[in-house]
Protein backbone atom coordinates (compact mmCIF):
# COMPACT_ATOMS: atom_id res chain seq x y z
CA UNK A 1 0.00 0.00 0.00
CA UNK A 2 1.66 3.56 -0.82
CA UNK A 3 2.24 6.38 1.37
CA UNK A 4 -0.76 8.11 -0.10
CA UNK A 5 -3.67 4.92 0.40
CA UNK A 6 -2.12 4.56 3.94
CA UNK A 7 -2.55 8.50 4.95
CA UNK A 8 -6.08 8.37 3.53
CA UNK A 9 -6.77 4.93 5.67
CA UNK A 10 -5.54 6.70 8.44
CA UNK A 11 -8.05 9.47 7.67
CA UNK A 12 -10.74 7.69 7.52
CA UNK A 13 -10.95 5.64 10.70
CA UNK A 14 -10.13 8.63 12.60
CA UNK A 15 -12.87 10.55 10.85
CA UNK A 16 -15.42 7.81 11.77
CA UNK A 17 -13.63 7.67 15.31
CA UNK A 18 -14.84 11.30 15.33
CA UNK A 19 -18.30 10.61 13.65
CA UNK A 20 -19.29 7.98 16.47
CA UNK A 21 -17.87 10.02 19.94
CA UNK A 22 -18.53 13.63 18.55
CA UNK A 23 -15.53 15.09 20.62
CA UNK A 24 -15.13 18.15 18.12
CA UNK A 25 -18.57 19.03 17.41
CA UNK A 26 -20.64 17.85 20.38
CA UNK A 27 -18.36 18.70 23.25
CA UNK A 28 -15.25 21.48 22.71
CA UNK A 29 -17.18 23.18 19.64
CA UNK A 30 -20.34 24.19 22.41
CA UNK A 31 -17.42 25.14 24.59
CA UNK A 32 -15.72 27.23 21.92
CA UNK A 33 -19.04 29.06 21.50
CA UNK A 34 -19.60 29.85 25.19
CA UNK A 35 -16.06 31.53 25.28
CA UNK A 36 -17.03 34.05 22.65
CA UNK A 37 -19.99 34.70 24.85
CA UNK A 38 -18.39 35.05 27.59
CA UNK A 39 -15.54 37.52 25.81
CA UNK A 40 -18.76 39.59 24.09
CA UNK A 41 -20.14 40.07 27.88
CA UNK A 42 -17.09 40.76 29.26
CA UNK A 43 -15.80 43.60 27.24
CA UNK A 44 -16.06 46.94 29.10
CA UNK A 45 -19.47 49.28 27.40
CA UNK A 46 -16.66 52.05 27.73
CA UNK A 47 -14.23 50.06 24.76
CA UNK A 48 -16.84 51.12 21.73
CA UNK A 49 -17.84 48.97 19.16
CA UNK A 50 -17.53 45.41 20.13
CA UNK A 51 -17.34 44.66 16.86
CA UNK A 52 -13.66 45.81 16.35
CA UNK A 53 -12.56 42.91 18.44
CA UNK A 54 -14.33 40.22 17.07
CA UNK A 55 -12.37 38.57 14.75
CA UNK A 56 -9.03 38.92 16.96
CA UNK A 57 -11.27 37.22 20.05
CA UNK A 58 -12.57 34.28 17.22
CA UNK A 59 -8.68 33.62 16.57
CA UNK A 60 -7.51 33.96 19.92
CA UNK A 61 -10.33 31.26 20.95
CA UNK A 62 -10.27 29.30 17.70
CA UNK A 63 -6.49 28.12 18.23
CA UNK A 64 -6.46 27.75 22.17
CA UNK A 65 -9.61 25.28 21.30
CA UNK A 66 -8.66 24.09 18.31
CA UNK A 67 -5.89 22.52 20.00
CA UNK A 68 -8.13 20.73 21.80
CA UNK A 69 -9.17 19.37 18.29
CA UNK A 70 -6.27 18.41 16.91
CA UNK A 71 -4.82 16.90 19.70
CA UNK A 72 -7.54 14.74 20.49
CA UNK A 73 -5.46 11.22 18.31
CA UNK A 74 -2.62 11.96 19.61
CA UNK A 75 -3.64 12.36 23.35
CA UNK A 76 -5.73 9.17 23.37
CA UNK A 77 -3.65 7.02 21.60
CA UNK A 78 -2.34 3.65 23.99
CA UNK A 79 0.93 2.06 23.77
CA UNK A 80 -0.61 -1.10 22.81
CA UNK A 81 -2.57 0.48 19.84
CA UNK A 82 0.87 2.43 18.67
CA UNK A 83 2.39 -1.04 18.56
CA UNK A 84 0.20 -2.72 16.74
CA UNK A 85 0.67 0.33 13.97
CA UNK A 86 3.83 -0.78 13.58
CA UNK A 87 3.36 -4.35 13.49
CA UNK A 88 1.05 -3.47 10.60
CA UNK A 89 3.80 -1.80 8.68
CA UNK A 90 1.97 1.39 9.33
CA UNK A 91 4.50 4.14 7.73
CA UNK A 92 5.00 6.85 10.00
CA UNK A 93 4.69 9.60 7.26
CA UNK A 94 1.49 8.21 6.38
CA UNK A 95 0.35 8.15 10.40
CA UNK A 96 1.25 11.67 10.40
CA UNK A 97 -0.23 12.91 6.95
CA UNK A 98 -3.51 10.94 8.09
CA UNK A 99 -3.69 12.29 11.41
CA UNK A 100 -2.82 15.88 9.89
CA UNK A 101 -5.65 15.26 7.47
CA UNK A 102 -8.24 14.28 9.42
CA UNK A 103 -8.08 17.17 11.75
CA UNK A 104 -7.31 19.91 9.23
CA UNK A 105 -11.24 18.39 7.88
CA UNK A 106 -12.61 19.03 11.30
CA UNK A 107 -10.91 22.26 12.22
CA UNK A 108 -12.06 23.90 8.78
CA UNK A 109 -15.90 23.16 9.82
CA UNK A 110 -14.89 23.72 13.77
CA UNK A 111 -13.71 27.23 12.53
CA UNK A 112 -16.71 27.91 10.02
CA UNK A 113 -19.01 27.26 13.06
CA UNK A 114 -16.59 29.18 15.47
CA UNK A 115 -16.63 32.42 12.69
CA UNK A 116 -20.08 32.30 12.05
CA UNK A 117 -20.82 32.32 15.74
CA UNK A 118 -18.55 34.97 16.41
CA UNK A 119 -20.30 36.82 13.92
CA UNK A 120 -23.61 36.40 15.45
CA UNK A 121 -22.23 37.45 18.55
CA UNK A 122 -20.09 40.73 18.02
CA UNK A 123 -21.99 42.41 15.01
CA UNK A 124 -18.22 43.26 13.01
CA UNK A 125 -18.41 45.49 10.05
CA UNK A 126 -16.77 42.73 7.34
CA UNK A 127 -15.41 44.41 4.27
CA UNK A 128 -16.89 43.94 0.96
CA UNK A 129 -15.94 40.05 -0.73
CA UNK A 130 -14.58 38.60 2.78
CA UNK A 131 -15.96 35.12 2.25
CA UNK A 132 -13.36 33.89 -0.01
CA UNK A 133 -10.20 35.39 1.50
CA UNK A 134 -11.47 34.23 5.47
CA UNK A 135 -12.33 31.07 4.08
CA UNK A 136 -8.92 30.15 2.66
CA UNK A 137 -7.45 31.55 5.75
CA UNK A 138 -9.51 29.44 7.81
CA UNK A 139 -8.17 26.10 5.70
CA UNK A 140 -4.71 27.53 5.87
CA UNK A 141 -4.78 27.92 9.78
CA UNK A 142 -6.45 25.05 9.99
CA UNK A 143 -4.26 22.47 7.82
CA UNK A 144 -1.32 24.42 9.58
CA UNK A 145 -2.34 23.75 13.36
CA UNK A 146 -3.53 20.56 12.27
CA UNK A 147 -0.11 19.29 11.33
CA UNK A 148 1.63 21.28 14.11
CA UNK A 149 -0.78 19.44 16.49
CA UNK A 150 -0.23 15.57 15.39
CA UNK A 151 3.59 16.69 15.24
CA UNK A 152 3.70 18.08 18.71
CA UNK A 153 1.72 14.71 19.94
CA UNK A 154 4.41 12.48 18.24
CA UNK A 155 7.03 14.60 20.08
CA UNK A 156 5.57 14.55 23.45
CA UNK A 157 3.93 10.64 22.80
CA UNK A 158 5.06 8.05 25.48
CA UNK A 159 5.74 11.23 28.37
CA UNK A 160 3.77 11.08 31.50
CA UNK A 161 2.45 14.82 31.13
CA UNK A 162 1.91 14.73 27.23
CA UNK A 163 -1.14 16.89 27.16
CA UNK A 164 0.27 19.67 28.84
CA UNK A 165 3.70 19.00 26.57
CA UNK A 166 2.08 19.18 23.52
CA UNK A 167 0.04 22.34 24.42
CA UNK A 168 2.85 24.24 25.69
CA UNK A 169 4.85 22.90 22.50
CA UNK A 170 2.34 24.23 20.10
CA UNK A 171 1.27 27.63 21.82
CA UNK A 172 4.26 29.65 20.47
CA UNK A 173 4.74 27.72 17.09
CA UNK A 174 1.08 28.83 16.41
CA UNK A 175 1.78 32.69 16.66
CA UNK A 176 3.19 32.63 12.83
CA UNK A 177 -0.73 31.01 11.83
CA UNK A 178 -2.31 33.17 14.58
CA UNK A 179 -0.42 36.45 12.92
CA UNK A 180 -1.21 35.71 9.44
CA UNK A 181 -4.66 34.57 9.63
CA UNK A 182 -5.72 37.53 11.38
CA UNK A 183 -4.18 39.88 9.49
CA UNK A 184 -6.25 39.14 6.54
CA UNK A 185 -8.97 40.28 7.38
CA UNK A 186 -7.27 42.94 9.08
CA UNK A 187 -5.49 44.31 5.57
CA UNK A 188 -8.97 43.72 3.77
CA UNK A 189 -10.74 46.28 6.45
CA UNK A 190 -7.83 48.74 5.70
CA UNK A 191 -7.78 48.04 1.83
CA UNK A 192 -4.35 46.83 2.10
CA UNK A 193 -2.66 43.45 0.17
CA UNK A 194 -3.51 40.36 2.14
CA UNK A 195 -1.14 38.33 -0.37
CA UNK A 196 1.59 38.61 2.04
CA UNK A 197 -0.64 36.94 5.10
CA UNK A 198 -1.66 34.32 2.92
CA UNK A 199 1.87 33.78 1.62
CA UNK A 200 3.11 33.44 5.55
CA UNK A 201 0.31 31.01 6.46
CA UNK A 202 1.25 29.04 3.09
CA UNK A 203 5.07 29.03 3.70
CA UNK A 204 4.15 27.87 7.69
CA UNK A 205 2.11 25.26 6.64
CA UNK A 206 4.75 24.01 3.97
CA UNK A 207 7.96 24.13 6.62
CA UNK A 208 5.51 22.13 8.65
CA UNK A 209 4.63 19.43 5.78
CA UNK A 210 8.18 18.98 5.16
CA UNK A 211 9.03 18.58 9.58
CA UNK A 212 6.06 16.48 9.98
CA UNK A 213 7.08 13.82 6.95
CA UNK A 214 11.14 14.23 7.69
CA UNK A 215 10.80 13.91 11.63
CA UNK A 216 8.19 10.68 11.37
CA UNK A 217 10.43 7.88 11.01
CA UNK A 218 13.53 9.28 13.39
CA UNK A 219 10.69 10.01 15.99
CA UNK A 220 9.49 6.51 15.53
CA UNK A 221 12.91 5.14 15.88
CA UNK A 222 13.56 7.30 18.90
CA UNK A 223 10.29 5.78 20.93
CA UNK A 224 12.11 2.50 20.24
CA UNK B 1 17.00 -25.26 10.28
CA UNK B 2 17.46 -21.66 9.79
CA UNK B 3 16.66 -19.02 13.01
CA UNK B 4 14.10 -16.84 13.19
CA UNK B 5 15.66 -15.06 16.17
CA UNK B 6 18.56 -14.78 18.01
CA UNK B 7 19.64 -12.97 21.23
CA UNK B 8 23.47 -12.33 22.55
CA UNK B 9 23.58 -11.46 25.71
CA UNK B 10 21.03 -8.90 25.20
CA UNK B 11 19.98 -6.40 28.04
CA UNK B 12 17.21 -3.92 28.13
CA UNK B 13 17.54 -0.58 30.21
CA UNK B 14 14.57 1.26 30.38
CA UNK B 15 14.77 4.76 32.05
CA UNK B 16 18.02 4.11 33.24
CA UNK B 17 16.63 0.98 35.03
CA UNK B 18 17.97 -3.00 33.64
CA UNK B 19 14.90 -4.58 32.91
CA UNK B 20 16.75 -7.81 31.01
CA UNK B 21 20.11 -8.51 31.57
CA UNK B 22 22.26 -11.28 29.92
CA UNK B 23 19.26 -12.59 27.74
CA UNK B 24 20.60 -15.07 25.16
CA UNK B 25 17.83 -16.94 23.11
CA UNK B 26 17.31 -18.72 19.97
CA UNK B 27 14.02 -19.80 17.81
CA UNK B 28 14.16 -22.09 15.02
CA UNK B 29 11.60 -22.24 12.42
CA UNK B 30 8.76 -24.42 13.13
CA UNK B 31 10.00 -24.33 16.86
CA UNK B 32 8.01 -23.06 19.68
CA UNK B 33 9.51 -21.76 23.07
CA UNK B 34 7.96 -20.86 26.50
CA UNK B 35 9.59 -18.66 28.99
CA UNK B 36 8.00 -18.30 32.41
CA UNK B 37 8.04 -16.17 34.99
CA UNK B 38 6.42 -14.10 37.77
CA UNK B 39 4.70 -10.48 37.34
CA UNK B 40 7.42 -7.82 36.84
CA UNK B 41 9.80 -10.21 35.94
CA UNK B 42 10.79 -8.78 31.90
CA UNK B 43 8.20 -11.15 30.18
CA UNK B 44 6.82 -8.55 28.22
CA UNK B 45 9.51 -6.38 27.58
CA UNK B 46 11.09 -9.61 26.32
CA UNK B 47 8.39 -9.65 23.68
CA UNK B 48 8.52 -6.53 22.70
CA UNK B 49 11.90 -6.65 21.48
CA UNK B 50 11.48 -9.59 20.01
CA UNK B 51 8.86 -7.91 18.42
CA UNK B 52 11.31 -5.05 17.33
CA UNK B 53 9.15 -2.20 19.08
CA UNK B 54 12.42 -1.89 21.37
CA UNK B 55 16.11 -1.58 21.09
CA UNK B 56 18.46 -3.36 22.83
CA UNK B 57 21.22 -1.87 25.40
CA UNK B 58 23.60 -3.76 25.77
CA UNK B 59 24.45 -7.29 23.55
CA UNK B 60 22.74 -7.35 19.98
CA UNK B 61 20.35 -9.78 18.27
CA UNK B 62 18.62 -10.09 15.43
CA UNK B 63 14.70 -11.36 14.11
CA UNK B 64 13.76 -12.75 10.68
CA UNK B 65 16.80 -11.41 9.55
CA UNK B 66 16.53 -7.38 11.19
CA UNK B 67 19.56 -6.06 13.11
CA UNK B 68 17.70 -5.22 16.55
CA UNK B 69 20.54 -2.36 17.14
CA UNK B 70 19.38 -0.91 13.80
CA UNK B 71 16.35 0.68 11.59
CA UNK B 72 13.75 -2.20 11.36
CA UNK B 73 12.24 -2.17 7.75
CA UNK B 74 8.47 -2.59 7.65
CA UNK B 75 8.71 -5.60 5.57
CA UNK B 76 9.79 -7.03 8.90
CA UNK B 77 7.50 -6.38 11.21
CA UNK B 78 4.49 -6.81 8.94
CA UNK B 79 5.85 -11.14 9.68
CA UNK B 80 5.70 -10.36 13.28
CA UNK B 81 2.19 -10.85 14.98
CA UNK B 82 1.21 -10.32 18.35
CA UNK B 83 -1.33 -11.18 21.25
CA UNK B 84 -0.92 -9.03 24.23
CA UNK B 85 -2.59 -9.63 27.70
CA UNK B 86 -4.75 -6.63 26.52
CA UNK B 87 -6.39 -6.75 23.58
CA UNK B 88 -5.16 -3.89 20.75
CA UNK B 89 -8.10 -3.25 18.65
CA UNK B 90 -10.06 0.19 18.12
CA UNK B 91 -12.52 0.45 20.03
CA UNK B 92 -14.89 2.78 18.30
CA UNK B 93 -14.63 0.09 15.66
CA UNK B 94 -16.86 -2.62 14.78
CA UNK B 95 -15.02 -6.04 14.77
CA UNK B 96 -15.66 -6.25 11.09
CA UNK B 97 -14.18 -2.69 10.57
CA UNK B 98 -10.97 -3.67 12.99
CA UNK B 99 -10.07 -6.38 10.37
CA UNK B 100 -10.76 -4.07 7.18
CA UNK B 101 -8.40 -1.20 8.53
CA UNK B 102 -5.99 -4.00 9.78
CA UNK B 103 -6.13 -5.33 6.04
CA UNK B 104 -5.48 -2.32 3.98
CA UNK B 105 -3.06 -0.76 5.99
CA UNK B 106 -1.14 -3.95 6.10
CA UNK B 107 -2.07 -4.34 2.22
CA UNK B 108 -3.81 -7.78 2.72
CA UNK B 109 -6.82 -9.13 1.20
CA UNK B 110 -10.13 -8.18 2.60
CA UNK B 111 -11.82 -10.85 0.93
CA UNK B 112 -10.57 -13.46 3.65
CA UNK B 113 -11.83 -11.55 6.44
CA UNK B 114 -15.65 -13.52 6.48
CA UNK B 115 -13.83 -17.10 6.34
CA UNK B 116 -11.39 -15.95 9.57
CA UNK B 117 -14.27 -14.35 11.05
CA UNK B 118 -16.12 -17.62 10.54
CA UNK B 119 -13.01 -20.09 12.28
CA UNK B 120 -13.08 -17.99 15.23
CA UNK B 121 -16.50 -18.32 15.64
CA UNK B 122 -17.80 -14.43 15.40
CA UNK B 123 -19.14 -14.44 12.03
CA UNK B 124 -22.56 -13.11 13.61
CA UNK B 125 -20.98 -10.66 15.71
CA UNK B 126 -19.03 -8.28 13.02
CA UNK B 127 -20.53 -5.76 12.94
CA UNK B 128 -20.86 -5.34 17.60
CA UNK B 129 -18.30 -2.43 18.38
CA UNK B 130 -15.18 -3.73 19.56
CA UNK B 131 -16.11 -1.60 22.93
CA UNK B 132 -19.37 -3.75 23.37
CA UNK B 133 -17.28 -7.36 22.86
CA UNK B 134 -16.48 -8.78 26.05
CA UNK B 135 -12.73 -10.27 26.96
CA UNK B 136 -13.17 -13.43 24.60
CA UNK B 137 -14.76 -11.67 21.91
CA UNK B 138 -11.68 -9.23 21.14
CA UNK B 139 -9.73 -12.01 21.72
CA UNK B 140 -11.15 -14.31 18.92
CA UNK B 141 -11.06 -11.04 16.72
CA UNK B 142 -7.25 -10.49 17.77
CA UNK B 143 -6.90 -14.43 16.47
CA UNK B 144 -8.84 -13.70 13.12
CA UNK B 145 -6.52 -11.02 12.47
CA UNK B 146 -3.34 -13.50 12.64
CA UNK B 147 -5.51 -16.00 10.75
CA UNK B 148 -5.44 -13.62 8.21
CA UNK B 149 -2.24 -11.88 8.67
CA UNK B 150 0.16 -15.69 8.86
CA UNK B 151 3.15 -13.97 10.37
CA UNK B 152 6.67 -16.11 10.56
CA UNK B 153 7.28 -15.12 14.24
CA UNK B 154 4.16 -15.30 16.59
CA UNK B 155 4.35 -13.74 20.52
CA UNK B 156 1.72 -14.52 23.26
CA UNK B 157 1.50 -12.42 25.96
CA UNK B 158 -0.18 -14.70 28.28
CA UNK B 159 -2.53 -15.23 25.18
CA UNK B 160 -4.69 -18.19 26.84
CA UNK B 161 -4.98 -16.24 29.95
CA UNK B 162 -8.92 -15.60 30.74
CA UNK B 163 -10.84 -17.43 27.79
CA UNK B 164 -12.60 -20.44 27.91
CA UNK B 165 -11.32 -23.88 26.46
CA UNK B 166 -12.57 -23.28 22.73
CA UNK B 167 -10.87 -20.17 23.10
CA UNK B 168 -7.62 -21.64 24.11
CA UNK B 169 -7.88 -24.32 21.68
CA UNK B 170 -7.80 -21.53 18.91
CA UNK B 171 -4.93 -19.60 20.08
CA UNK B 172 -3.26 -23.35 20.18
CA UNK B 173 -4.50 -23.63 16.54
CA UNK B 174 -3.26 -20.53 15.48
CA UNK B 175 0.29 -21.42 16.87
CA UNK B 176 0.30 -24.79 15.77
CA UNK B 177 -0.52 -22.89 12.04
CA UNK B 178 2.24 -20.75 12.40
CA UNK B 179 4.66 -24.08 13.18
CA UNK B 180 3.46 -25.73 9.96
CA UNK B 181 4.13 -22.86 7.58
CA UNK B 182 7.96 -23.00 9.27
CA UNK B 183 7.39 -20.13 11.62
CA UNK B 184 7.99 -19.66 15.40
CA UNK B 185 6.06 -19.20 18.48
CA UNK B 186 7.50 -17.56 21.60
CA UNK B 187 4.77 -17.83 24.31
CA UNK B 188 4.98 -15.97 27.83
CA UNK B 189 3.12 -16.67 30.98
CA UNK B 190 3.46 -16.15 34.67
CA UNK B 191 1.68 -19.53 34.95
CA UNK B 192 3.06 -22.88 33.47
CA UNK B 193 -0.08 -24.56 33.21
CA UNK B 194 -1.20 -21.87 31.38
CA UNK B 195 1.03 -23.37 27.96
CA UNK B 196 -0.27 -26.37 26.53
CA UNK B 197 2.01 -26.37 22.91
CA UNK B 198 4.65 -28.88 22.47
CA UNK B 199 7.87 -26.58 23.58
CA UNK B 200 11.41 -27.16 22.92
CA UNK B 201 12.75 -24.90 25.12
CA UNK B 202 11.09 -23.73 28.39
CA UNK B 203 13.01 -20.38 30.26
CA UNK B 204 12.33 -19.16 33.38
CA UNK B 205 12.89 -15.90 33.99
CA UNK B 206 13.21 -14.15 37.16
CA UNK B 207 14.02 -10.40 37.94
CA UNK B 208 15.36 -9.83 34.31
CA UNK B 209 17.80 -12.79 34.08
CA UNK B 210 16.83 -15.71 32.21
CA UNK B 211 17.73 -19.78 32.68
CA UNK B 212 16.74 -22.39 30.96
CA UNK B 213 14.87 -25.42 32.78
CA UNK B 214 13.99 -27.90 29.86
Amino acid sequence: MSLWQQSKEVMRVDLMVEQRIGDTFRIVLPFAVVALMIFSLAIPAGVGDIGDVGTAVFWGVAILYGMQVALRTSMSETEQRKNIAMLLGLDPAARFLGRSMAAALLLTGFMAVLFVAMVLLFSPDLPVGWACPIALAILLAAAGLAMLATLAGEVASGLRNRSALASLLIAPLAIPMVVGASQVLESMTGNNGILIWILLLITTDLTLLVAGVGLSRPLEEASR
Amino acid sequence: MSHLLQLDSVGVDLGGRPVLTDISLHLGSGEAIAIVGPNGSGKTTLLRLLATLLRPSQGSGTVLGADLRGVVERSVRISVGMITHAPALLDELTVWENLVHFCRISNRPEAVIPRALSAVGLENVADLRVDRCSFGMKRRAEIAWLLIAKPKLLLLDEARSGLDIEARSLVDSLARLTRERSGGVVAVSHDAGDLSLDFVAVHRLANGRMERVS
